[in-house]
């Protein structure tokens, strides 16, 4: 007897995230000064007042489970949050979740809307856990390629191409997460129109969408005859600091929320009261430390797109997120021997752009959510390394 | 706003090479950034923000916040006394505020009684000051945007995170 003959065999072929090898990779080298640029989250601390609302929290004893949805004064300041922010109105008695994280609202937006053999679509390179997600709950993921010529902007057009038959749900990610790309309203409106055509379920991560750098973001789920076909997803982790809290939330018309509800009220009872009394303090107060955060983004993205380019790393400038997405093929190496060998050469860590999905092939991901010094380092290194190759080849 | 300005005002401790990296400038540019805020007397200096509390190599000092309360002057206001003031050594900074007196000194001096023999026969000396309340500085934890005994914990973030 085996016990790995106990493991259901769509967990047991599942491929194991291609983060993961390179972060095994990384951590071989510890303490040899390595540049990490293949984090995933904000370099800021959450900012303290809303750490000392948690603490304040703790102190009077909110210990114990909440409503299943999450609390109303939370739900509450999320559904002003997103009026003011996103211009969409949405109900906190019934038409908001709060969740563990936006990867739990994801989850349960899976368990509750796909049938087996329910075709999903996304935009690939696209964040590692969206079709190892669909596979979890026996649907089939269709990939929508996004291009390098377009800024990695999704296109109704990619989305016809890609689209067949048994297609229900289209998931969104805007800014996406690796390529930083984003889509313009008129691009947007031509993707409702075809979700509305094809009667799609539209689940739109907008996590990044604080940091938006240029423009304003605008969400989906804000266009015409799209907020009832559309789940708002969002949550606190890069634009509030707040990765390791935990906490996130979904709206949408009631009777998707009250589906996504009762998954959550087994799986999950309900999310941390602590991080929820916290994400209060964060709706409430925390524009003011998201803007400056957002600033320093900004100043980062510019120094480190100037600098690839400069390099000969053709990369375009993100429009929002905290990735950078450079072509690194003029150096002669493909996506997985680049990170490596500039690993082992000049310590800086980079991700393989095929960790992200096959569309990500010739691309690295680096994130610039790390402080000026070290960036500046990192890309004095990464030039060093670029021109021993450009040398070695001339030779 | 002057770019090399707003990097200043965020407290780090880049190089001018770096601040010229940062900004997307030439070095030659944050200098000519840097000379035109000295020239406009926007930027005054560089003054590093120290705790020497457990450096013994350094001279003991002792700290005071002095409320000052001094009469207005017909013509001029404060500001005439308020500069006066300000031009002891031992006055490293001076406020008009509002609230129950009128300026808010931060007085440095080797000792107690340095400090105390500057308020009684420098400061309350002065013409137009009508009353001084001076409370000496205990224990620094913060200065300037700086945490001085207990860090803001620095990343331990994953090295490697989807």
């Amino acid at each position: 007897m085996k016990p790995s003959s106990f493991v259901a065999r769509h967990v047991a072929t599942l491929p194991k995230s291609g983060i993961r090898d390179f972060f095994e990779l990384v951590a071989k080298m510890k303490g040899q000064d390595v540049i990490s640029l293949g984090v995933g989250e904000p370099d800021f601390v959450t900012p303290w007042h809303i750490r000392e609302s948690a603490i304040y929290a703790l102190e009077r004893g909110k210990t114990y489970y909440t409503s299943n949805l999450g609390l109303i004064e939370l739900r509450r300041a999320i559904s002003k949050y997103v009026a003011h922010h996103f211009g969409i109105e949405y109900r906190p008695e019934d038409q908001v979740i709060v969740t563990v994280g936006v990867s739990e609202a994801l989850d349960i937006a899976f368990r509750a809307f796909v049938n087996p053999g329910d075709k999903v679509m996304f935009h690939q390179p696209c964040y590692v856990s969206y079709h190892p997600s669909v596979t979890l709950v026996h649907g089939v993921g269709i990939a929508v390629p996004t291009y390098a010529k377009d800024n990695f902007a999704l296109t109704a057009e990619a989305l016809a191409a890609a689209w067949e038959p048994g297609c229900k749900i289209l998931v969104l990610n805007l800014p996406c997460n690796p390529t930083g790309g984003t889509c313009s309203r008129e691009q947007l409106e031509k993707i409702a129109a075809f979700c509305r055509e094809k009667d799609l379920l539209v689940l739109s991560d907008e996590i990044y969408s604080e940091l938006t750098f240029e423009g304003t973001h605008t969400s989906i789920a804000s266009l015409p005859g799209m907020a009832e076909r559309t789940v708002f997803l969002h949550g606190f982790s890069k634009a509030f600091a707040m990765t390791g809290w935990r906490i996130g939330y979904a709206c949408g018309p009631s009777e998707l929320i009250d589906a996504m509800m009762k998954v959550h009220q087994y799986a999950m009872m309900c999310a941390s009261i602590i991080a929820q009394e916290a994400a209060i303090e964060a709706l409430e107060r925390g524009w003011d430390a998201v803007l400056k955060m957002r600033d320093q983004y900004h100043r980062r993205r510019d120094l480190v797109v100037r600098r690839f380019n400069e390099i000969g790393l053709t990369c375009h400038s993100p429009r929002g997120s905290f990735y950078a997405f450079p072509d690194i093929t003029s150096t002669g190496l493909d996506e997985k021997s680049f990170p490596i060998e500039l690993l082992q050469q000049q310590k800086v860590a980079v991700v393989p752009g095929t960790a992200f999905g096959d569309n990500g092939r010739g691309h690295v991901r680096a994130c610039f959510a790390t402080g000026y010094e070290q960036l500046i380092d990192a890309c004095d290194r990464i030039e060093r390394f670029v021109d021993t190759k450009a040398r070695a080849a001339v030779r | 706003m002057n770019p090399v300005l707003k990097l200043l005002l965020e407290g780090g401790s880049l190089t001018t090479a770096q601040m010229a990296q940062v900004a997307g400038l030439s070095g030659a540019d944050v200098e000519q950034h840097l000379e035109q805020l000295k020239t406009e007397k926007i930027f005054l200096g560089w003054r590093p923000v120290l705790d020497l509390s457990r450096e013994a190599a350094a001279a003991a000092a002792v700290q005071a916040v002095i409320e000052v309360r001094i009469t207005p002057e017909r013509g001029g206001g404060f500001d005439r006394l308020a500069e006066r003031i300000s031009r002891f050594d031992e006055v490293q900074t001076c406020y008009l505020v509002s609230g129950g007196y009128d300026l808010l000194l931060i007085v440095r001096g080797a000792t107690l009684q340095k400090v105390a023999s500057f308020v009684s026969e420098k400061l309350s000396t002065v013409e137009g000051v009508l009353s001084t309340a001076t409370h000496f500085m205990l224990r620094c934890y913060k200065d300037q945007g700086f945490l001085l005994e207990s860090e803001e914990p620095k990343g331990t973030r994953l090295t490697v995170a989807p």
